[in-house]
């Protein structure tokens, strides 16, 4: 990336692998979630396998930020021992599953921002951080592809699936637009040539998400406006307490319990 | 009594003998995802890398090649997980290919889809599902002889 690099300080890096990990633990907790439940068994099977995948990803990126951080924490302490608080996840993962409508909405929406983020990254500066963004772009690449011919599918489908995948969007469209703001965290990345600035991925994501929306008959919300908070922590929805009573729970009846 | 190290071309043997925890028909090294072999003075490293950064059968693999190893008589022996280059599907040999056919999964192709039915070898095929029993896996389904089957997705 940059030629002029500087070195950013350790917390600020903490806090940008913690915002890739966080993102991919709670949406992988999320879809994980249908596990059992979704409306054919070949989805069941997709929906497991993306969680996988997504909770894969999270080991890599939560174990660096726990040798960045030098505290002694490990992925499991990460993302077991923190409050909500401490999560930095967008807050577009957080949102609940709804129908399965919504739930490939939230994927397809993440996903399209995702695989340019790792994309991206795979040029970064630190070699660890481009190896794991290598490695998570070829599975980031085949759920981009689903969520994409499922978003078409139900958009262009019966006249229920088309109201349902509407539905979804403009629930979710509101949680795009924090993807692609860039705060202090995210200037000292691109400074020291880690990572891309957010609002350089926004033309090829809306020209990505335009062209499946059409191809949908889904209609864009004309307004942008965006929730903000998950990234930086400050304010997250109320959704993502409760999913980590369900996710943490084993850890906070018998912490450090092993087996 | 000296103790001769075993050669690289003997551990690389042991290791070719240890099958695949989630499709036994193959083994490691057919897979592809033993990247290196080295010794560093009398330490045995061994290079692996992940199919999927999420698949369960990661871990058993590594318990799998220290087991074998050790019974093979190695004692100081270290495992190096490798992220890049990420592994691909082009990493495994015609002959775990051929296996894995003649096991009734389709091979990885290029193109994105298998080639032909495992069993019956018609080209006539439909995609079930874009996933399967393991994160390596997709579902697909001969409209000849109307089987399902899985094919080992190209990465």
């Amino acid at each position: 990336m940059s030629t002029s690099q500087t070195e950013p300080n350790k917390g600020e890096l903490f806090e940008f692998l913690c915002r890739m990990g966080d993102n991919t633990l709670v949406l992988g907790h999320r879809v994980s979630e249908w596990c059992g439940h979704a409306p054919v068994l070949e989805e069941d099977i997709a929906l497991a396998n993306t969680a996988l995948d997504l909770i894969g990803q999270t080991t890599l990126w939560l174990d660096l930020a726990g040798k960045v951080e030098d505290a002694g924490r490990d992925a499991d302490r990460l993302a077991f021992h923190r409050d909500v608080w401490d999560f930095r996840n967008l807050l577009l993962v957080e949102q609940p599953n709804g129908d399965f409508g919504q739930t490939i909405m939230r994927q397809f929406l993440f996903d399209a921002w995702h695989l340019s983020q790792l994309t991206a990254l795979m040029e970064s500066s630190d070699a660890q951080i481009a190896a794991i963004a290598e490695k998570s772009s070829k599975e980031v690449t085949y759920h981009l592809e689903r969520a994409t011919d499922t978003v078409i599918g139900l958009g262009d489908g019966t006249d229920e699936s088309h109201r349902r995948m509407q539905n979804a969007l403009d629930l979710l469209w509101p949680y795009v637009g924090e993807m692609f703001v860039a705060d202090a965290v995210d200037e000292a990345m691109v400074a020291a040539g880690i990572a891309p600035d957010p609002a350089s991925l926004r033309p090829a994501y809306d020209t990505l998400v335009n062209d499946v929306f059409t191809a949908a008959t889904l209609t864009k919300p004309q307004d942008d406006f965006g929730h903000r908070g998950g990234k930086s922590g400050k304010r997250h929805s109320e959704h993502l307490g409760h999913m980590l009573t369900q996710m943490q729970w084993l850890q906070r009846a018998y912490p450090d319990a092993t087996w | 009594m000296v103790v001769e190290k075993p050669s690289l071309e003997t551990v690389w043997g042991w290791l070719h003998a240890v099958p695949d925890p989630e499709i036994p028909v193959i083994s490691l090294t057919d897979l592809g995802i033993i990247r290196d072999v080295q010794w560093q003075d009398d330490t045995l490293e061994v290079t692996v890398t992940p199919t999927y950064s999420g698949c369960p059968a990661t871990t058993i693999i590594n318990l799998d090649i220290e087991t074998a190893l050790r019974g093979h008589g190695i004692e100081k022996l270290a495992l190096k997980r490798q992220l890049s280059p990420a592994w691909t599907s082009d990493w495994m040999t015609d002959a775990g290919r051929a296996k894995l056919e003649s096991y009734g999964i389709a091979p990885p192709q290029p193109a994105g889809g298998p080639e032909r039915c495992p069993r019956c070898k018609s080209t006539q095929l439909e995609k079930i599902s874009q996933f399967g029993s393991t994160p390596c896996k997709a579902q697909w389904r001969c409209t000849d002889c109307l089987e399902p089957f899985d094919y080992f997705k190209c990465i």
